[in-house]
């Protein structure tokens, strides 16, 4: 049993704080404006961290799950919009096309993925296909040597800004999930178009879209894997991802926390530092275990990860402990901060519109009692 | 050409210092460490006379006066891009002993530039700069804000009372950096600390030197006073105040 980071999980840490440091001047009016964070995904990418994962053989940076872990907890901490752009660029699009793409597949897309030259979104979710992911309506007929895909995806992460697309889709209806497959798409493809922006609650900075598919033809070559091998391609891509949402919910609660201990201490009532009444003190007692435990959680999963060993429990006990306790932590650092915690200014209330966002997207709290129950029965 | 940093390893600035109980020593428990801010401004610059266009520096040193613990910032240095470390295995025990040991480990290895930061950021010293130049017999250019290569010249902005002056000397040299020698100090990319591993970092053995001072005590400042707001209108009570609880008139 080692609870040591190594030196360069340390170095990796503090580097993603350092950016993540960049992240604070303009995340309230980024925030406000929903404005996509252009400038600062370029300088995630400069920096390493859109390939962290990935093989250095296609040119990332062959960092294990535990420093990417640290680092999604770090930058999520400031600005859960950008760190989200990072989660499933690196985790449900990079790592799936890196684990079961074709050699030519991934000689094609990854390198000028892990630069950021590319952004990578993962379609899955539809109008009516969110949890039931079984259910996918939108089609990927054979027509010989390509595939005509028609329907729509929702809730797209990147929707318009990513170039390369992973797209989940029906083959063979009769099959029912057995029937569907992953295909790269080229997000240029004729007859592709994005919605509005959606006008979200929070994380308001990632650009989130619907796409919609008409009679777009996606060369066979460009399917992940064998026939028929979607539904558990977007299965596993998201057993990883949960991790990367788990971090994300720590690094959330983690920012609240700060913010609420330090105003704690500066802050006076009745004639004393708010942390010295005890209802606060408390508070901030409560919220501290619960983030240590939910941080335990990931960093075991990443930790199971990292080592060859199953993970999928653990990252859905991680991922559905983690966000319910961000929403819980995020809620008493607004009541810690009192009025003022319900102004922009302070931002512990965008920290709380982003702590709900993680208990329903990559599997809703629901889903993850599921896969979880589904585990402990199954022998 | 070739370029020296001395890099001095300090707590990170916003860690809360505090002398032990019996205030012989800083504890240093819970520190968090990291390249000392002129250093790494000094660094900063250096690399980026690297990366410009037509430049002829071949290669960027980090030295620093310390024991083992010190790796991880002179490991941080080459993920930020400095090419080799040195590490002269010993405690840095005041700012003659310290200088010393960089005069004598960086003697015979021609570097053309060495920069040190105006001061580190835990004891102050201000002096190492001064006296490695005078250990080297190099001349030495103090308060550097700017520092530019034009073939082999290089010129240098030094901060003057009222504005400053521009300098030119030829390498060798010694500058003391300060604020102004870079923008904002570079975040190590993921391939920077993925090469940091197999960068050589040099330990070298410490020449017999004695320092010159010994620390007797370390204090912690007095805790500011408790600030006491009077209503603009209640003068007597300002004065009440005043008299008897400040005991100032």
């Amino acid at each position: 049993m080692n609870f040591e980071f190594s030196e360069e999980q340390k170095m990796i840490r503090q580097a993603a704080r350092d950016f993540s440091k960049k992240l604070e001047a303009d995340v309230i009016e980024r925030d406000y404006k929903a404005e996509y964070p252009a400038h600062h995904i370029k300088e995630l990418a400069e920096l390493g961290f859109l390939g962290m994962i990935t093989s250095p053989e296609y040119g990332g940076g062959g960092m294990d799950s535990i420093s990417y872990l640290l680092a999604m907890e770090e930058i999520s901490r400031v600005d859960s919009a950008v760190a989200v752009i990072m989660s499933v660029h690196n985790s449900l699009v990079l790592a799936g096309l890196e684990k079961y793409g074709t050699e030519e597949q991934k000689r094609k897309y990854i390198p000028r993925m892990v630069t950021g030259e590319h952004i990578g979104a993962f379609l899955l979710s539809e109008p009516e296909a969110g949890s039931d992911a079984t259910s996918q309506k939108t089609t990927a007929e054979d027509k010989g040597d390509y595939y005509l895909v028609n329907g729509t995806k929702n809730w797209i992460t990147s929707g318009n800004t990513a170039s390369v697309y992973i797209v989940i889709a029906q083959t063979h209806p009769e099959k029912r999930h057995h029937g569907i497959n992953a295909l790269i798409v080229d997000r240029h493809s004729p007859g592709i178009s994005c919605g509005q922006h959606e006008d979200k609650m929070g994380m308001r900075s990632s650009d989130t879209h619907s796409v919609m598919f008409t009679d777009v033809k996606v060369p066979k070559e460009n399917r992940i894997g064998e026939d028929g091998f979607g539904f558990t391609f977007a299965m596993k891509a998201l057993e990883g991802g949960r991790i990367s949402i788990a971090a994300q919910a720590v690094g959330i609660a983690q920012g609240a926390f700060e913010r609420a201990l330090s105003y704690s201490k500066e802050r006076k009532a009745f004639g004393k530092f708010i942390s010295e009444h005890q209802s606060i003190a408390f508070k901030l007692a409560d919220m501290a275990v619960k983030i240590e435990n939910a941080r335990n959680l990931v960093l075991k999963a990443g930790w199971l990860k990292d080592n060859g060993k199953p993970y999928g429990m653990l990252s859905a006990m991680a991922k559905l402990y983690a966000a319910d306790m961000a929403l819980e932590v995020t809620s008493e650092a607004v009541q810690i901060h009192g009025g003022y915690g319900y102004v922009k200014e302070y931002h512990v209330e965008r920290l709380m519109r982003e702590a709900k966002l993680t208990q329903i997207y990559e599997g809703t709290s629901e889903i993850q009692k599921i896969v979880i129950s589904r585990l402990l029965l199954r022998d | 050409m070739k370029i020296l940093i001395c890099i001095s390893n300090v707590p990170d600035t916003t860690t809360k210092i505090k002398p032990t109980a019996d205030q012989k020593a800083i504890d240093l428990a819970n520190v968090q460490w990291i390249i000392n801010p002129w250093d790494e401004l000094a660094l900063t610059r250096a690399l980026e006379l690297k990366d410009a266009a037509g430049s002829n520096i071949e290669k960027i040193t980090v030295l620093t006066v310390g024991e083992k613990i010190v790796e991880p910032t002179l490991r941080k240095a080459l993920a930020i891009g400095a090419d080799d470390a040195v590490r002269v295995d010993a405690a840095p025990k005041d700012n003659f002993y310290t200088a010393f040991q960089i005069a004598e480990a960086v003697k015979g290895q021609s570097y053309d530039i060495i920069l040190c930061g105006i001061e580190s950021s835990d004891y102050n010293g201000s002096a190492l700069g001064g006296m490695l130049a005078e250990f080297l017999d190099l001349p030495g250019i103090s308060s550097v804000s700017k520092l530019d290569i034009e073939g082999d010249t290089v010129r240098v902005n030094r901060e003057i009372a009222g504005g400053f002056e521009v300098v030119e000397t030829e390498t060798p040299f010694v500058a003391i950096v300060q604020k102004g020698i870079a923008k904002e100090p570079r975040i190590p990319s993921m391939r920077g600390i993925m090469m940091a591993r197999t960068k050589p970092l040099n330990v070298v053995a410490p020449a017999p030197a004695e320092p010159l001072t010994s620390f007797v005590a370390y204090h912690s400042p007095k805790p500011k006073a408790a600030c006491k707001m009077v209503d603009a209108e209640n003068v007597e009570e300002l004065i009440n105040l005043l008299h008897n609880e400040a005991k100032i008139i």
